[in-house]
């Protein structure tokens, strides 16, 4: 055992080594399943309105970006511990995540979450109501008095929707508007949007600071030449708020 | 894939179908099982490694060891296994860092904790920020593999522990009495004569690791668990060229099937390993095979 422990160590002190040295590469941390945000495409590749943002943003920083998925519940452990460098991820800026990371300006603006239920009549406030954990959907329907039930991935969400676990489901609008296309008449928008967050922004190290600056210039001229906006607008049609 | 895949909304079924199954995310899928075969047959050797080489520490007569040994398999075996693998694989990716870091950067002065944030210099990052994807992804399977191999390593110790006191003691006083030494009574009589004890809990163990591997994903290693919700969830029309509803029902039958049809032929292999360690052993199994011989 000694040996298989001091090789493995050996090996991790040195394999890599040759690699050092060369451009530095920004790695782009994101889940690949909250479409239109972020998910993977038929080839497996991530996609979304935040692929395009990202690559922009990287462009205008003169950074080489490469996009990694990893799952929602530990996105922000593998950030703090260095496994990639920042968070793009659909990831709203809250009070309680900018005392652990920091991030960049929003490059989405604050959006309304939307309930959706499989029928006009749920019932919101004392029913039962599915949402991702970890996210501000799930702490504002712990604060409804709903039942809250909570998955790992939004995906889970919507089937306990269908398969009748849950009453209705809370999540961004943007995810759900898609889905509620799609579904033909399945599932359908119940009660008011629920305004949550402080918008969208990308996810970095406190100890960052200097890549920080950097994103936020570039979101600020991409804001400025109407980049942004133009992306939005794709991404999300017409309706949406932009800049 | 296929020449006809260029518009798939205007095929049939068929064609649509042997389309949709070859898309570069399908291959991820069959990739995966590659992944997860791999994983395995790694990892079972290297855990039952730790295994014997925990056992043997906790019946050692040298008291630190026998220290490390029993607390080795009592705290991995009482630790939850997604906290294990939550914690434990950043700490362990942290600890090789640190290890880097002093080696490579002597002249730091900055602190590595930097209230929630890990830093090492660059140098000492593990792959190096800018080493190649494939790095990264070797990287996390060998910490997956390491992982799997503590946790699983401290189950098989406690049942390698139980196995070698199974011995029956009658052997261990005939060895003594031929004279022949601790040691090779150890390598001798006791170890070949215990697997037979052993397998039945080993070949538990092993079973529950084949199916522990979507813990995988934890570690950002994509398994086939993965890929199959992945794949199986409902896609709408705007970001793909094959929509469907919710199909994971589908894909969970699949690996339902691979699942036991993986566990049907573990059982006959680990039959004929039975067989074969029973030969000539003092235990009922070993009687039978003497008496019908």
């Amino acid at each position: 055992m000694k040996s298989i422990l001091l090789g493995t160590v050996a090996l991790a002190l040195t394999s890599v080594a040759a690699f050092a040295g060369s451009h530095s590469v920004v790695r782009m941390g994101t889940e690949g399943a909250y479409p239109p945000y972020n998910f993977l495409n038929d080839d497996g590749e991530v996609d979304g309105f935040e692929r395009e943002v990202g690559d922009e943003m990287c462009a205008r920083a003169e950074l080489t970006c490469e996009w990694v998925t990893n799952e929602w519940d530990s996105i922000i452990p593998n950030l703090v511990s260095g496994n990639y460098d920042t968070i793009i991820a659909g990831m709203s800026i809250t009070d309680e995540r900018d005392e652990v990371i920091d991030f960049t300006q929003d490059y989405f603006p604050p959006t309304a979450s939307a309930y959706v239920a499989a029928s006009a009549d749920a019932d919101l406030m004392g029913g039962v109501v599915a949402a991702q954990s970890a996210t501000i959907q799930a702490g504002y329907v712990a604060s409804t008095g709903a039942a809250l039930i909570e998955f790992a991935t939004p995906e889970e969400t919507i089937a306990a929707v269908r398969a009748g676990e849950a009453d209705a489901v809370l999540a961004d609008r943007d995810y759900l508007a898609p889905l509620v296309d799609a579904s033909g008449g399945e599932l359908v928008f119940v009660g008011d949007p629920v305004p949550l967050g402080g918008g969208v922004g990308m996810g970095l190290r406190e100890s960052d600071g200097e890549m920080l600056a950097k994103f936020d210039a570039a979101i600020t001229s991409m804001k400025e030449d109407g980049t942004l906006n133009a992306l939005l607008i794709k991404w999300f049609g017409e309706d949406t708020q932009t800049y | 894939m296929f020449s006809f895949c260029t518009d798939p909304s205007t095929l049939d079924s068929w064609r649509w179908m042997a389309c949709y199954l070859t898309t570069g995310k399908h291959m991820s899928l069959y990739w995966s099982f590659g992944t997860v075969l791999l994983l395995l047959a790694i990892t079972a050797p290297v855990a039952l490694a730790f295994g014997f080489a925990g056992a043997t520490a906790a019946r050692s007569r040298i008291a630190p060891l026998r220290w490390i040994g029993k607390g080795y398999t009592a705290i991995v075996r009482g630790v939850p296994d997604i906290a294990f693998f939550l914690f434990f694989v950043i700490a362990l990716d942290q600890a090789f860092e640190y290890l880097r870091h002093k080696v490579k950067c002597p002249g730091w002065d900055q602190p590595i904790r930097q209230g929630n944030d890990f830093i090492v210099c660059a140098e000492a990052k593990l792959p190096l920020g800018n080493a190649a994807q494939w790095l990264h992804e070797v990287y996390g399977f060998s910490l997956a593999v390491l992982t799997f191999a503590i946790v699983f390593g401290a189950f098989a110790a406690n049942v390698l522990f139980g196995a070698m006191r199974a011995v029956p003691r009658a052997q261990i006083e005939t060895a003594e009495a031929y004279g022949l030494n601790q040691r090779q009574t150890f390598w001798r009589i006791l170890v070949p004569q215990m697997w037979v004890y052993a397998l039945p809990g080993l070949s538990n163990l092993w079973m529950v690791l084949i199916k522990a591997t979507p813990l995988l994903f934890l570690l950002g290693v994509e398994d086939i668990v993965y890929w199959a919700r992945e794949l199986g969830g409902t896609k709408t029309p705007q970001f793909t060229d094959y929509p469907h509803v919710d199909w994971r029902m589908w894909y969970f039958l699949f690996l339902l099937i691979f699942y036991l049809g993986f566990t049907k032929l573990s059982e006959t292999v680990l039959d004929r390993i039975m067989l074969r360690l029973t030969h000539g052993q003092a235990t009922s199994g070993g009687e039978a095979q003497r008496k019908a011989a």
